[in-house]
C-alpha cells in the first residue's frame, strides 16, 4: 500500500466522520467544525490523486495541488462568513441550534426525540 | 504489496484520532482546540504527500486562522445554549453512522480502484513551466496555467467580506469590526504583539519572494501578514479600521483590480485574456502576486475581525 493510498483512505474516513458530526450535532458551530472536517477529507483525497500523479521530477501533480490551495482559501472565506452568521444567530435568538420550533428553554432535555 | 512507512501510519492514526475527538467531545470550545491540533498534523500529512505548498497553507490558514476564528466564536456563544447539551436519540445516531460509513466506504473503494497508470498533468506542466519564468510548478499553475481559478478566488474573497459586513445590524454600520475585541490583554501578549510583527512581516515577504521558485507564495505570505495584524488587534495595540474607511476598502480590492487589469491587457498584447506577453511573464506574475498578497492579507484580517459593531460596544478598549 503506497502513502497515497493510505492517506486517500484516511481522507475517505474523514469525510465519513465529518458527515456524522454534521448530522448528529444540533449546534451550528459544531456543524461548521464537522463540515470543515469533510472539506479537509476531500482535500486529502485530492492530495492522494496528486501524489499518484507524481512525474517529471515533481513530488506530485501540481495542478490538483494548486486547486487544493485555492480550495483552502475559499473554505476559510466561507467559514468566516458562516461563523459570523452563527454569532449573529446567537445574538438574535440566544441559541445556535437550527431547530425551527425551539422547545422552551426549561424543557431542553439531553435526549431529544427524533 | 509493501507496507506504508510507520511514520505515515502514525500520522494517519493521529489525524483520525483528532478528527474523532473534534466530533465526539462534548464542549464546543474543546472541539475547536482539537481542530487546531488536527490542522497541524494534517499539514505534516501534506508534507509526506510531497506538497509543501499545501502544507504551508494548511498550517497557516486551515489550522491557524480558522482555529482562531472558531475559538473566538466558541467563546462568544451563550453558555446556556441548549444546542450544547441536546443530542439526537440513539436511533438517529445509528442510522447516521450506517449512512456515513457507507459514504466513507464508497470513497475508499474509489481510492482503491483509481486507474493505473495514474493520469497526470505533471509532464505538461514541466514542459511549459520554462515559458512562465517561475520555477515552482504550483505557482506556475496558480498564476499562469489556471490563473482564471486564482482570479475567481480573489473575487470570492471580496464577496465573502461584503457578505460578512452585510450581517451587521443597522445601527452598527460605520463602526469598527468587533470579533477581536476582548478584555484588556495581558502584558506578555502586548509584548509579543510589539516584538513579533517585524519578523512576521519579513517572513511573509520572504514567502512571497521565494514562492516563485520554491514552496511558498502569496497566499502563505498573506496569511502570515494577516496573522501579524490580527495579533496586534487582539493585543489591543491598534483598533481595526472602520468599515467605511476608503483606503482600507481600496486595498482590499486592489489585488483583484491589478489581476483583472493585467489579464485584460493580455487580451490585446498576447492574444488571450489572462495570457502574458512572451518574456514579460515573470515580472507580470510577480506584480500580480505582490498586489494580491496585500489584498488577501487585508481581507483575511478583516474576515477574522468580523462584522462592524456599534461604537458604544467598544468601551472595553479605549
Amino acid at each position: 500500500m503506497s502513502d497515497a493510498t493510505l492517506f486517500g483512505l484516511c481522507g475517505a474516513a474523514l469525510v465519513g466522520l465529518g458527515l456524522y458530526g454534521l448530522i448528529c450535532h444540533p449546534g451550528a458551530l459544531r456543524k461548521l467544525l464537522a463540515f470543515n472536517l469533510v472539506g479537509s477529507g476531500v482535500f486529502l483525497l485530492f492530495g492522494a490523486v496528486a501524489r499518484r500523479g507524481a512525474a517529471s521530477g515533481f513530488g506530485g501533480d501540481p495542478v490538483p495541488q494548486a486547486l487544493v490551495i485555492t480550495g483552502l482559501v475559499v473554505a476559510f472565506a466561507a467559514t468566516a462568513l458562516a461563523v459570523a452568521l452563527v454569532v449573529r444567530l446567537a445574538q438574535a435568538a440566544g441559541r445556535t441550534d437550527l431547530d425551527p420550533e425551539p422547545p422552551a428553554r426549561s424543557e431542553a432535555t439531553p435526549e431529544r426525540p427524533s | 504489496m509493501s507496507l506504508p512507512a510507520p511514520v505515515d501510519l502514525g500520522l494517519a492514526a493521529l489525524v483520525l484520532g483528532l478528527a474523532g475527538w473534534v466530533i465526539t467531545t462534548s464542549a464546543t470550545y474543546r472541539a475547536a482546540e482539537g481542530f487546531v491540533a488536527y490542522g497541524l498534523v494534517l499539514a505534516l500529512v501534506w508534507v509526506r504527500l510531497g506538497s509543501v505548498d499545501v502544507a504551508l497553507t494548511e498550517a497557516a490558514l486551515g489550522s491557524g486562522l480558522t482555529g482562531l476564528l472558531l475559538l473566538r466564536a466558541a467563546a462568544r456563544l451563550p453558555a446556556d445554549d441548549p444546542a450544547e447539551t441536546t443530542r439526537p436519540g440513539p436511533g438517529v445516531r445509528v442510522v447516521a453512522a450506517v449512512l456515513c460509513t457507507a459514504v466513507a466506504g464508497a470513497l475508499a473503494a474509489v481510492v482503491l480502484l483509481l486507474p493505473e497508470p495514474a493520469p497526470s498533468l505533471a509532464p505538461a506542466v514541466a514542459a511549459n513551466l520554462s515559458a512562465t519564468g517561475v520555477g515552482n510548478p504550483v505557482t506556475g499553475v496558480l498564476l499562469a496555467f489556471r490563473a482564471v481559478d486564482t482570479l475567481g478566488e480573489s473575487i470570492v474573497l471580496v464577496l465573502a467580506l461584503v457578505g460578512l459586513w452585510s450581517l451587521a445590524p443597522d445601527d452598527a454600520w460605520g463602526g469598527r469590526p468587533g470579533f477581536l475585541r476582548g478584555p484588556a490583554a495581558a502584558s506578555p501578549l502586548r509584548f509579543l504583539a510589539q516584538v513579533l510583527p517585524p519578523f512576521g512581516i519579513l517572513v511573509g515577504i520572504h514567502l512571497l519572494w521565494i514562492g516563485a521558485d520554491h514552496p511558498g507564495g502569496k497566499f502563505q505570505g498573506a496569511t502570515v501578514l494577516a496573522a501579524m495584524w490580527v495579533l496586534v488587534l487582539v493585543a489591543g495595540l491598534r483598533q481595526p479600521p472602520r468599515v467605511t474607511s476608503r483606503p482600507m476598502r481600496g486595498l482590499a480590492v486592489f489585488g483583484s483590480l491589478v489581476f483583472v487589469g493585467i489579464g485584460t491587457a493580455g487580451a490585446w498584447l498576447a492574444g488571450a485574456f489572462l495570457a502574458y506577453p512572451e518574456g514579460l511573464a515573470k515580472p507580470l506574475i510577480l506584480s500580480i502576486e505582490t498586489a494580491l498578497m496585500l489584498s488577501v492579507a487585508v481581507i483575511l484580517g478583516l474576515l477574522l475581525a468580523g462584522p462592524p459593531e456599534p461604537d458604544d460596544a467598544a468601551g472595553v478598549r479605549s
